[in-house]
């Protein structure tokens, strides 16, 4: 296994994971999620988790946002076990849950009311994510008068509202068409270089994740396993002309082999 | 003037007969409320004056269907009385609409109460479930004579089997409504290390309320109901006494005339009601928060 990988690159472990296993139900029924899966996540840094459904991605990440509990291992966020959820964390769920009855404005501004903080600052940061998302002029709109992109969009800026310093993304273009998602990608890119924020994003689109990642885990299902992890070499900021790149080309086959040699065992 | 009174009607009824039919086959798409507003009331009139014809026509005797003049007389009577008059309508209607105003609030209320306070604690809401459903079958009007008995010919008897009436709808909705919020909606909460309050606050409750709406709609039609069916049974004052004591004259316009206030009651009752959904609801699609309501 290559999971002790690292990039001489200087920067702090921000997440720790050692020895990291999850099992759903009881006894022999149950099924094991997440089986001795062990990485680090360094500061600053974007990684990207690809596998078929059912390969543990998103107990992983539920477990990293502290929305579910674990059976043995340790989670580190920080130099700290993760017990609970913690406010210096944002997610980005697969769909954009914003709530219909608050303009677009006040779903941003959720983070601030549910943690207590100054509203006059985070109405400023709020609109200035906005602007960031580029969703200037929609401030005062009800989420159900913007496209599922622009919702998307939305439901990044809500998580960075508080200033967490890891942003967890859990399939979040995953609804969207090609065009749209080409587009998102673009945007989480700047949005990420902007915002200096470590991010993990998982997704089930090998383009996506060599595209976005600075390394992709690559995890396969039953039980759900940490197979590998790839360094994904290519200069930021990233346009979509990189995937004709050869590496990127490379890296893509070399994740998609391991998709087929995992099915193999089915 | 009865003669006045025909000669108008008739010369109504023939002129918008065809009316109606060409204003809803095209128009409908284009302006909706304009053209079905004026074809329904085009249609009351209608259906008022042939009620008016048939009856002199036919020779009804006025106990049996009373002609339409008939009722708008006792209906004028009724409400050209004092505000305590025993016999006029603004006496017995203030009984009334007492009575559907507190049975309506405190029978939903409570129902509302229990229904937050049960879908907070899933091992007491699955405890209770065969009983809310079977007490629900019950047809609560049946208990009215009981209740009656128990609590006396006073106000209380009335503003309890209403309040009876209004409880369970409120009740199954608001649970049914806590039931269905999106275990999205509240990830998003936790992810944010909400407390369980905020979460209620900021995601539970207004997910609920459409389904609440449609509980409370429910019944503010079952309060006028349950208010009338009370009276009937045993009361000193109300609009249900009235058309017994009417009926017991023979005054079968008169009862009609009270009909028509105790349907004035409801519909403004249903309006208010829609008029504060909207304004709860303002964020659902118009066609959307029908539709939740009339499920």
């Amino acid at each position: 296994m290559s999971t002790n990988h690292e990039r001489a690159s200087g920067r702090p472990d921000y997440i720790r994971i050692e020895g990291l296993s999850k099992h759903f139900g009881d006894g022999g029924e149950g099924v094991l999620a997440l089986k001795d899966v062990d990485c680090r996540i360094e500061q600053g840094s974007f990684v990207t988790i690809v596998g078929p459904s059912g390969c543990g991605k998103s107990t992983l990440l539920r477990i990293l946002a502290g929305l579910l509990d674990y059976d043995i291992g340790r989670v580190l966020l920080d130099g700290q076990p993760i017990r609970g959820t913690r406010r210096d964390v944002g997610v980005v769920f697969q769909s954009s849950i914003l709530l219909p009855w608050r303009t677009i404005l006040e779903n941003v501004m959720l983070p601030a009311e549910v943690l207590g903080l100054p509203v006059k600052q985070a109405r400023e940061r709020a609109m200035q994510l906005l602007h960031m998302v580029r969703l200037d002029g929609f401030e005062h709109k009800l989420p159900r008068q913007l496209s599922g992109g622009m919702q998307q969009r939305a439901s990044i800026a809500r998580a960075l509202l508080h200033d967490p310093k890891i942003l967890l993304m859990d399939e979040p273009f995953g609804a969207l068409d090609a065009m749209t998602r080409e587009r998102m990608n673009l945007e989480l890119q700047r949005i990420w270089m902007e915002s200096g924020k470590t991010v993990v994003l998982i997704t089930h689109s090998i383009p996506e994740a060599v595209f976005l990642g600075d390394r992709v885990f690559v995890m396969s299902p039953r039980p759900g396993t940490l197979e590998r992890v790839l360094s994904i070499d290519l200069p930021r900021p990233r346009s979509m002309a990189v995937m004709s790149d050869p590496a990127f080309a490379a890296a893509s086959a070399s994740i998609r082999e391991r998709f087929s040699h995992a099915a193999s065992f089915d | 003037m009865t003669t006045a009174m025909l000669a108008k009607t008739d010369s109504v009824a023939p002129s918008e007969a065809p009316a109606p039919s060409p204003a809803g086959a095209g128009r409908r798409r284009t302006h909706p409320l304009a053209s079905t507003r004026v074809q329904s009331i085009l249609l009351l009139a209608a259906l008022l004056g042939s009620w008016e014809a048939a009856v002199r026509l036919f020779k009804v005797p006025k106990h049996l269907v009373p002609p339409v003049s008939d009722i708008l007389v006792a209906l004028w009577r009724g409400l050209a009385t004092g505000p305590l008059a025993k016999d006029g309508f603004w006496y017995h209607g203030g009984v009334t609409v007492a009575e559907i105003l507190l049975g309506f609030v405190i029978g939903s209320g409570i129902g509302l109460a229990i229904g937050i306070v049960v879908s907070q604690m899933p091992k007491v809401e699955a405890l209770l479930e065969p009983y809310v459903a079977a007490l629900q079958s019950v047809p609560k009007v049946a208990v009215a004579p009981i209740i009656v008995v128990w609590l006396g010919f006073g106000i209380g008897s009335k503003v309890m089997i209403i309040c009876l009436l209004t409880f369970f709808p409120v009740l199954v909705t608001s649970i049914a409504g806590f039931k269905a919020v999106d275990p999205d909606r509240i990830d998003l909460l936790r992810s944010l290390s909400a407390t369980p309050w905020q979460i209620f606050r900021k995601a539970k409750f207004p997910s609920a309320l459409p389904y609440i709406f449609a509980g409370l709609n429910m019944a503010a039609a079952f309060s006028v109901v349950g208010a009338v069916v009370g009276e009937f049974v045993g009361a000193q004052a109300g609009l249900g006494v009235l058309i017994l004591q009417m009926e017991a004259q023979a005054d079968t316009g008169g009862s009609f005339a009270v009909c028509v206030v105790l349907s004035v009651i409801g519909i403004v009752l249903t309006g208010l009601l829609r008029s504060i959904q909207r304004r709860v609801l303002h964020w659902m699609p118009a066609d959307a928060s029908q539709r939740t309501v009339n499920v």
